[in-house]
C-alpha cells in the first residue's frame, strides 16, 4: 500500500496506523519517544520527591497547606475524559470516518483547553494567596518545574493537534496522515498517564503530609 | 533523478550537504564535525600537557586551566567521541542490515544539526569572556559559583546537541527493528549493527535525565530558581544524580560501538567467523543492562552510607563479567585464524591489553573504602584515559582506516596508517600509564600545578613527552587523508579482500539508494557465505524495482539553527538585557515555525523508476 493511495471505506485496512513502512516506523518510533519521556518525567518526579517541602523557613506554605482536592479532582476528570474522547477519535479514524474523528478530537481539544485554564487559575492562586512561586523556594521550582512541564506537554499537544485537524479538514484521510492522528492520540494518552502520577504523588501525597 | 552521477559546483556539494537526508552523506558530516572537534579537544589536551610538564608552570593562569580541562572533557566525550561513533554508526549500520536508509533520513540530519550547532555554541564560549569551568561533569557546587556565562554555554550547548543525539538513537532503534533485509534475523545481524541498537537503547533512557538536569541548571542560573541553592532548600546532590544516571550509561554509550567495529575487525582479519557469537550478543545486551545500575560508583565519596555504597560497588565489579566474556571471544576468535596485520587489526590487538588494563584498574576503584584513597586522583584520570582512549578512540581510528574506502572510495596508505598506529600507541601508553602511579603517590587531578620536589617531575614530563607522540600520530593520520584524497584511487566492492558483512557486498561508496534489488540473507555473515560458494555478489530477494526515497530537505538546519538563537537569548537573560526575550522567542519562532512547516507539508519522497536503475547498469565508470 502506498501513502498517496486514495481509499475508499472498503478498501481501508484494518490497521492504518501501521500499514505502510513509513508508517509502522513512526508508530514505532513514537512509541520509544514516549519510552524517553517516561524516564523524563521519572527525573522531574525524582527531583520533585527530593524537594518537596524543602523550604528556607517556616514562614513558607508546604505542599499540606496548598492543595485543594476538588480544584484538582475536576481538573483529573477534564483530562482523563479527553483521553476516553481521543479513543473514540481513534475509533472513527479506524472506520474511515473523519467527520466524526475531527468532532471527537475537537471535544478532546476542548476538554484539555479547560484542564489547561484550570492548571493557569491553581497556578496564579498559589502565586497569589500563597506567595508559593518558582523562585521562592527549591519546593516552589519544583513543584512548577514538574507540573509545569506537564502543562507544556499539554499545551503543545493542543496545538498539534488543532494543526493536525486545520490541515487534515478538506482531504479526509488517507494513509499519510491517519498515523500522525494516531500518534498525536498515543501523545495524549501518554500525558494523561503523567498527570494521573502526578495527581497521586503530588496532590494526594501533599494533602497526607 | 539521475544527476547525482554529475560532476557539481563547490556551492552546489555545499547546497547538498546542508539539505541531505541521506545517511551516508550525514555520516561524511558526523566524521568530517566530529573529527574537527576532535582536534580542538586534542590541543586542549596537549595545553593541559604543556602546563604540567614541569612544577609551578605559568603557561596557562589556575582559571584558564579549569576552562581548558573543562572544555578537554565535554569536547571529547559529546562531541568528538560520541558524533565519530555515530559516523560509523550511519555509514555502516544501515548497509549491514540490507537497508536502503534510515528509517527517519529528515530526523537523521536534523539529528546532525543539532549536535552541530550545539558544538559550535559551547565552544563560541572562548570568545565570550571565558569557558566553562566547572570541569564536564559541572557539579553543581562548583556550577552554581562560576562567574561569567561558560556553564550557561555548557547548559545550553549540551541540551541542544543532546536533543540530537536523543532523536539519533530513536532513530537507529527504529532501523534496525522496522528495516531488516529478508532472511537478516536478529541473530544474524553483525555484532556492529548489534551493538548499535543496544547503544541506541542506552542513549534513549541515559539523555532524558541529562536533559533535566540541565533543565534544572538552567533555571537556577538564567531564571531564579532553587534546585541547587542549600539555603533556600536545595540540594546538588540531586546534579550529581541526574549527571550520572546518563554519565555512566553514557560511557557504554561510547564503547559498546567500540566493541563492535573491533568484533568485525577481529573477524575480518582472523578470516574466521566471530568466536561465541551469541555470547557476544548476550554479553552486549548485558552490558547495557547494568550500565544503569552502577551510576552511585562515581559518588562513593559523596556519603550515600556504607549499604548503598556496597550494592553499588557489587553491580560495578559485574561489569566485568561481561566484558571478560567478550575479551576471551576476541582472544578466541584470533586462535588457529589467518591473521592479516592490516592498520585496523593493529588498533584490534593493540586495544585488548590496553582496554583490560583499564578495566582491572576500574574493578580496583569499584572497591568503595579503597576508592577513597583514588577519588579524584591521577589514578582516575589514567583509568578513564585507558578505557575510553584504549577503547574508543583506538576504535575510531580503526574504525576511519576499515570504512574510509566504504565512505569515500579510496583506501587510506596503509604505511602510513602503521606509523599513526605506533606513534599513537607507544604516546597514549607514555601519557596515561604513569599517571597510575602520579595518582598513587597522591598527585590530584583538576589542579593546575605542583611544587617541585615532591616526586611529580620525571613523570610529569615523561606523560607530556607522550602527548607529543599522540599528536604526531594524528598529524600523519591527516597527512594520510589529505594524501589519499588527493590521489584518488578508486576501488571496488571489497578493497579488504575480506569483508564478511552485506556493506562489502556494495560499490565503495554505494549508490545513493544503496541496494538496487534487497539481498537475501541466507547467515550470519552474509557476504562471507556467497563468496564461500563462489558467488560474486548477493542473491536478490526481490525482482528489480522502483525504489522509493526520501526528499532533500533544508528544514533540519533551520530547525537547528532557531534553537541556536534562541540559547544566546537565555544566556544572556541573567544579564537582564533588553534585547535577551526578544531574541529567545525570534529562535524559538524559527524553530517551531520550521516545525510547523514540516507538519503542514506533505512529503511523499520520490521514486527512483527501473529504467533509471537499469541504466546505472551502463555507465558504471562515473561515479557520484
Amino acid at each position: 500500500m502506498h501513502a498517496e493511495e486514495k481509499l475508499t471505506y472498503e478498501t481501508w485496512p484494518a490497521e492504518p496506523e501501521k500499514s505502510t513502512l513509513e508508517a509502522k516506523n513512526k508508530f514505532l518510533g513514537f512509541w520509544f519517544f514516549l519510552g524517553g519521556e517516561t524516564v523524563l518525567f521519572a527525573s522531574l518526579f525524582a527531583t520533585y520527591l527530593a524537594l518537596k517541602d524543602k523550604v528556607p523557613d517556616s514562614t513558607h506554605h508546604l505542599a499540606k497547606d496548598l492543595f485543594e482536592l476538588p480544584l484538582t479532582f475536576v481538573a483529573t476528570m477534564l483530562l482523563l475524559t479527553s483521553s476516553l474522547t481521543s479513543v473514540y477519535a481513534m475509533y472513527h479514524m479506524k472506520n474511515f470516518n473523519a467527520k466524526k474523528m475531527n468532532l471527537w478530537l475537537v471535544i478532546t481539544l476542548l476538554l484539555g483547553a479547560a484542564f489547561l485554564v484550570l492548571e493557569i487559575y491553581e497556578f496564579n492562586h498559589y502565586v497569589h494567596e500563597f506567595h508559593h512561586t518558582f523562585t521562592s523556594s527549591a519546593f516552589g521550582s519544583a513543584f512548577y518545574t514538574l507540573v509545569g512541564f506537564h502543562g507544556g506537554h499539554v499545551a503543545f499537544g493542543l496545538l498539534w493537534i488543532t494543526t493536525l485537524i486545520v490541515r487534515n479538514a478538506k482531504r479526509g484521510l488517507d494513509l499519510y496522515n491517519a498515523p500522525k492522528f494516531y500518534v498525536a492520540s498515543l501523545y495524549w494518552h501518554f500525558i494523561d498517564v503523567v498527570w494521573v502520577f502526578i495527581f497521586t504523588v503530588v496532590y494526594l501525597m501533599g494533602m497526607v503530609g | 533523478m539521475s544527476t547525482y552521477a554529475q560532476k557539481k559546483g563547490f556551492g552546489a556539494t555545499l547546497w547538498d550537504y546542508l539539505t541531505t537526508v541521506d545517511h551516508k552523506k550525514i555520516a561524511i558530516l558526523y566524521l568530517i564535525a566530529g573529527g574537527f572537534f576532535f582536534v580542538v579537544g586534542g590541543l586542549e589536551a596537549v595545553f593541559i600537557r604543556i602546563q604540567l610538564a614541569v612544577p609551578n608552570n605559568d603557561f596557562v593562569s589556575a582559571g584558564l586551566f579549569n576552562e581548558i580541562i573543562t572544555m578537554h572533557g565535554t569536547t571529547m566525550i559529546f562531541l568528538a567521541a560520541m558524533p565519530l561513533v555515530f559516523a560509523f554508526m550511519n555509514a555502516v549500520m544501515p548497509l549491514q542490515i540490507g537497508a536502503r536508509d534510515v528509517a527517519f533520513p529528515f530526523v537523521n540530519a536534523l539529528g546532525f544539526w543539532l549536535f552541530f550547532f550545539g558544538g559550535v555554541f559551547l565552544n563560541l564560549s572562548w570568545f565570550f569572556d571565558g569557558a566553562p569551568d566547572a570541569g564536564w561533569t559541572s557539579y553543581a557546587s562548583l556550577a552554581m559559583a562560576s562567574k561569567g556565562h561558560g556553564v550557561d554555554f555548557y547548559v545550553l550547548g549540551l541540551q541542544i546537541s543532546g536533543i540530537g543525539t536523543l532523536i539519533g538513537g530513536i532513530n537507529f532503534l527504529v532501523t534496525i527493528i522496522n528495516m531488516r533485509a529478508p532472511g537478516m534475523t536478529y541473530m544474524r545481524m553483525p555484532l556492529f549493527t548489534w551493538s548499535t541498537f543496544v547503544t541506541s537503547a542506552l542513549i534513549l533512557f541515559a539523555f532524558p535525565p541529562l536533559t533535566v538536569g540541565l533543565v534544572l541548571m538552567m533555571f537556577d542560573r538564567m531564571f531564579g530558581s532553587n534546585f541547587f541553592e542549600a539555603s533556600m532548600g536545595g540540594n546538588t546532590v540531586i546534579w550529581e544524580h541526574l549527571f550520572w544516571i546518563f554519565g555512566h550509561p553514557e560511557v557504554y554509550i561510547l564503547v559498546l560501538p567500540a566493541f563492535g567495529i573491533f568484533s568485525e575487525i577481529f573477524a575480518m582479519f582472523s578470516r574466521k567467523r566471530l568466536f561465541g557469537y551469541s555470547s557476544m550478543v548476550f554479553a552486549t545486551v548485558l552490558i547495557g543492562f547494568l550500565g544503569f545500575m552502577v551510576w552511585a560508583h562515581h559518588m562513593f565519596t559523596t556519603g550515600l552510607g556504607p549499604v548503598a555504597n556496597a550494592i553499588f560497588a557489587v553491580a560495578t565489579m559485574a561489569i566485568g563479567v561481561p566484558t571478560g566474556i567478550k575479551i576471551f571471544n576476541w582472544l578466541l576468535t584470533m586462535w588457529g585464524g589467518s591473521v592479516k596485520f592490516t592498520t585496523p587489526m593493529h588498533y584490534a590487538v593493540a586495544f585488548i591489553p590496553s582496554f583490560v588494563a583499564g578495566g582491572v584498574t576500574g574493578v580496583m576503584l569499584a572497591a568503595a573504602a579503597a576508592d577513597y584513597q583514588y577519588h579524584d586522583t591521577y589514578f582516575v584520570v589514567a583509568h578513564f584515559h585507558y578505557v575510553i582512549v584504549g577503547g574508543v578512540v583506538f576504535a575510531i581510528l580503526a574504525g576511519t582506516h576499515l570504512y574510509w574506502p566504504k565512505m569515500f572510495g579510496t583506501m587510506l596508505n596503509e604505511t602510513l596508517g602503521k606509523i599513526t598506529f605506533w606513534l599513537f600507541f607507544i604516546g597514549f601508553h607514555m601519557t596515561f600509564f604513569i599517571q597510575h602511579f602520579l595518582g598513587l603517590w597522591g598527585m590530584p587531578r583538576r589542579v593546575f600545578t605542583y611544587l617541585p620536589g615532591q616526586g611529580f617531575e620525571t613523570s610529569n614530563l615523561i606523560s607530556s613527552l607522550g602527548a607529543v607522540f599522540m599528536s604526531l600520530g594524528v598529524i600523519v593520520l591527516l597527512y594520510n587523508v589529505i594524501m589519499t584524497s588527493v590521489k584518488n584511487e578508486r576501488v571496488g566492492n571489497d578493497p579488504w579482500g575480506d569483508g564478511r558483512t552485506l556493506e562489502w557486498s556494495l560499490p565503495s561508496p554505494p549508490p545513493f539508494y544503496n541496494f538496487k534489488q534487497l539481498p537475501l540473507v541466507r547467515g550470519l555473515d552474509a557476504y562471507w557465505l556467497e563468496k564461500m560458494e563462489g558467488k560474486k555478489g548477493m542473491t536478490p530477494a526481490e525482482p528489480l524495482g522502483d525504489i522509493h526515497m526520501p526528499n532533500a530537505s533544508f528544514l533540519p538546519f533551520v530547525i537547528a539553527f532557531g534553537l541556536f538563537v534562541a540559547a544566546f537569548g537565555a544566556l544572556f537573560n541573567m544579564d537582564d538585557k533588553a534585547w535577551s526575550v526578544p531574541v529567545i522567542i525570534i529562535g524559538l519562532l524559527i524553530t517551531f515555525g520550521a516545525m510547523f512547516l514540516r507538519s503542514v507539508k506533505d512529503d511523499h519522497g520520490f521514486h527512483i523508476h527501473k529504467e533509471e536503475l537499469m541504466e546505472d547498469d551502463n555507465d558504471k565508470g562515473v561515479k557520484a
